[in-house]
């Protein structure tokens, strides 16, 4: 496992070190979208990791006399329902947005991957049968399952993270399994078999490798949805509980004020939406450089 | 492979999908932690049950069978379309679904006309200006369709439409009126996918020599783009059109409860907070039922209307 581990993140340390100064990097900066998503995406991140050091109010602190204020300079974003800073609370939140992205996808990634390694190099009853239940994992419309585990298991974030990390790995199986198939037909895996490598060694050497950039493009939308998925469960009550600062959790509690205050429930909306977008753009600028032949479509094919 | 065969080999996949469906809809309940008698009867009576009341509960509902026997009686009424009953009233699961499709439906298919009209001169005019500011804006604008959190457009709308213009209903169901609002959340979404699809199908199409040829003969561009060109373009995208139906589910959930809307959402969503087992796994079930039937059928229909895709390679 730590040598899948250390091909892939050498995977990734060759693909970086070939896009540094090379013509797919200038290809990338190039087109002003991507630059666009790639700045989202960096202000998103430094939001979330010094957010809360930089975030001028605590975000718990309730300040009844305040209640509902507009933004003002005090209050960049206004005061909530309960005179609680919005802006503060949006930095906080970044944080937990992120920090849940980053953690799903992952899990999402290496379950996924190593499902579609095994059943595309396997062949055979193997990969039937694991991509039978990957058809399983994708008959279900992924937010209505979610939906029913994050219920069952008992509204908490981390039954949120447990609920859509379970729906989401199909597509990676799906990819690189679709990635393995055609390569382990090429003239170097043969070569590498024929030398007396063992099966495990050209898996992870061999064939991970390959998989590298649909995944990398995968992971970086999937960073999105899953943000999209954890506000939109919390929204409807099964995710993160007040008094958390977390984006879907906010918007829901500023409904109820949409008219008279209604920084409270766009100021998390926009947030939601402004990172999503970051994440969409870099993976489409990713996928342009890195997947041209847009192998990561087939996760839309059943 | 041939033809026959992979209509077998299709059939029986999906049968075999439907089966393992099956079992992780059961084993969901499962998740939950605890007796689930007990804490639904806490949830029924507001308080700590009694292991009399407990035992009458479980007898009731025969959940004191071993667990395989519980699921095979379950799949074989399932089967024959008994769902079981709902824990809060006597009215059985399959009419609780029943009443709410229709309201779901009519959302979904205001949806997809919103998407559609958007989607289509979007997606043509994108390709047709391809790399100039046209396609530029409207590939940033599908973009941000994409990434926009239905619930958030939602309370948008009704904050400019409802509550500040007052030109619409905000909540509730009943009439067309009703419908513009939550069709317009979860249709601009799906227009967001659709444009982006429609523009690089046209893209494919505008440069296979038929379209050369018409334009060759003299006819006029327009003739060319809307005549032969999108109608082409077209066959991928309806296609793809069934593969939408999960995201068209996922978001009338949201939508749903974003209006106050009835259907199939609603109505999961507050059996998943009342712990009404059996509606939760109906549900469950049925969507999953209606995308793997949807699935098979696209499936079939996209090889039946372009015998050029190579069988059986389709995932490669």
């Amino acid at each position: 496992m730590s040598g899948a581990v250390a091909t892939a993140i050498e995977g990734v340390r060759r693909r970086i070190g070939r896009l540094r100064g090379s013509r797919k990097s200038a290809a990338f900066l190039a087109n002003p979208l991507n630059v666009t998503g790639l700045v989202i995406v960096a202000t998103v991140t430094v939001a979330a990791v010094v957010g809360p050091v930089v975030a001028p109010h605590d975000p718990a602190s309730q300040d009844l006399a305040a209640r509902l204020q507009p933004p003002s300079a005090a209050h960049p974003l206004g005061t909530d329902q309960l005179g609680r800073d919005v802006f503060s609370r949006l930095l906080h939140g970044a944080r937990l947005s992120l920090g849940i992205a980053v953690v799903v996808t992952a899990i999402r990634l290496v379950v996924g991957t190593t499902i579609g390694l095994v059943a595309g190099y396997a062949g055979g009853w193997t990969d039937e049968f694991l991509m039978r239940l990957v058809d399983v994992q994708l008959a279900f419309p992924g937010l209505i399952l979610a939906l029913v585990i994050a219920g069952m298991l008992g509204p908490s974030l981390r039954n949120v993270m447990i609920a859509l990390a379970v729906v989401g790995w199909g597509s990676y199986a799906r990819v690189v399994r679709g990635s393995v198939l055609s390569t382990k037909e090429r003239h170097f895996v043969d070569a590498a078999r024929l030398m007396g490598v063992s099966r495990v060694r050209i898996a992870v050497r061999h064939l991970l490798p390959n998989v590298v950039s649909p995944v990398v493009v995968l992971a970086t939308m999937n960073l999105g949805t899953v943000i999209l998925g954890t506000a939109g469960l919390s929204f409807i009550g099964l995710g993160a509980q007040p008094p958390t600062p977390e984006w879907g959790t906010m918007l829901s509690a500023g409904r109820h004020h949409l008219r008279s205050a209604w920084w409270i429930a766009n100021a998390p909306g926009a947030a939601i939406m402004l990172t999503v977008l970051g994440f969409n753009l870099l993976g489409d600028g990713l996928r342009d450089v890195l997947d041209p032949k847009h192998e990561t479509k087939t996760a839309d094919r059943p | 492979m041939k033809r026959a065969n992979y209509l077998g080999y299709r059939l029986l996949t999906a049968v075999g999908v439907t089966f393992g469906v099956s079992v992780v809809t059961y084993a969901l309940i499962f998740l939950t932690p605890g007796d689930p008698a007990a804490v639904i009867l806490r949830q029924q009576l507001d308080r700590q049950p009694s292991s009399e009341e407990i035992a009458a509960f479980r007898a009731e509902k025969g959940l004191d069978d071993p667990i395989p026997i519980q699921y095979v009686d379950w799949l074989t009424d399932a089967a024959r379309g008994d769902l079981g009953t709902s824990y809060y009233s006597d009215a059985s699961v399959s009419s609780l679904i029943l009443e709410a499709v229709p309201f779901t439906l009519e959302l979904a298919v205001a949806s997809l006309v919103v998407a559609l009209a958007i989607a289509v001169p979007t997606g043509v005019l994108s390709a047709v200006h391809r790399g100039t500011p046209i396609d530029y804006v409207s590939q940033v604008g599908a973009l941000a369709g994409v990434s926009m959190p239905n619930f958030w457009l939602g309370y948008l709308l009704i904050l400019v439409f409802g509550l500040v213009l007052g030109v619409t209903p905000i909540a509730g169901a009943g009439s067309y009126s009703h419908l513009i609002l939550p069709a317009l959340t979860l249709g601009t979404g799906m227009a967001a996918v659709l444009t982006r699809l429609i523009r690089t199908s046209m893209l494919d199409v505008l440069e296979a020599e038929y379209v050369d040829a018409a334009r060759s003969k003299g006819l006029r561009e327009r003739i060319v783009v809307y005549k032969h060109a999108l109608r082409n373009a077209l066959v991928p995208v309806v296609t793809i059109l069934g593969l939408q139906l999960g995201t068209l589910l996922n978001g009338a959930v949201v939508v749903e409860i974003v209006f106050q809307r009835p259907g199939i959402g609603t109505l999961l969503v507050d059996a998943v907070f009342d712990r009404n087992y059996p509606v939760v796994q109906g549900i469950a079930l049925g969507t999953a039922v209606v995308f793997v039937v949807t699935n098979l059928i696209v499936d079939l229909l996209y090889h039946y209307l372009d015998p050029r895709v190579e069988l059986g390679g389709q995932t490669v």
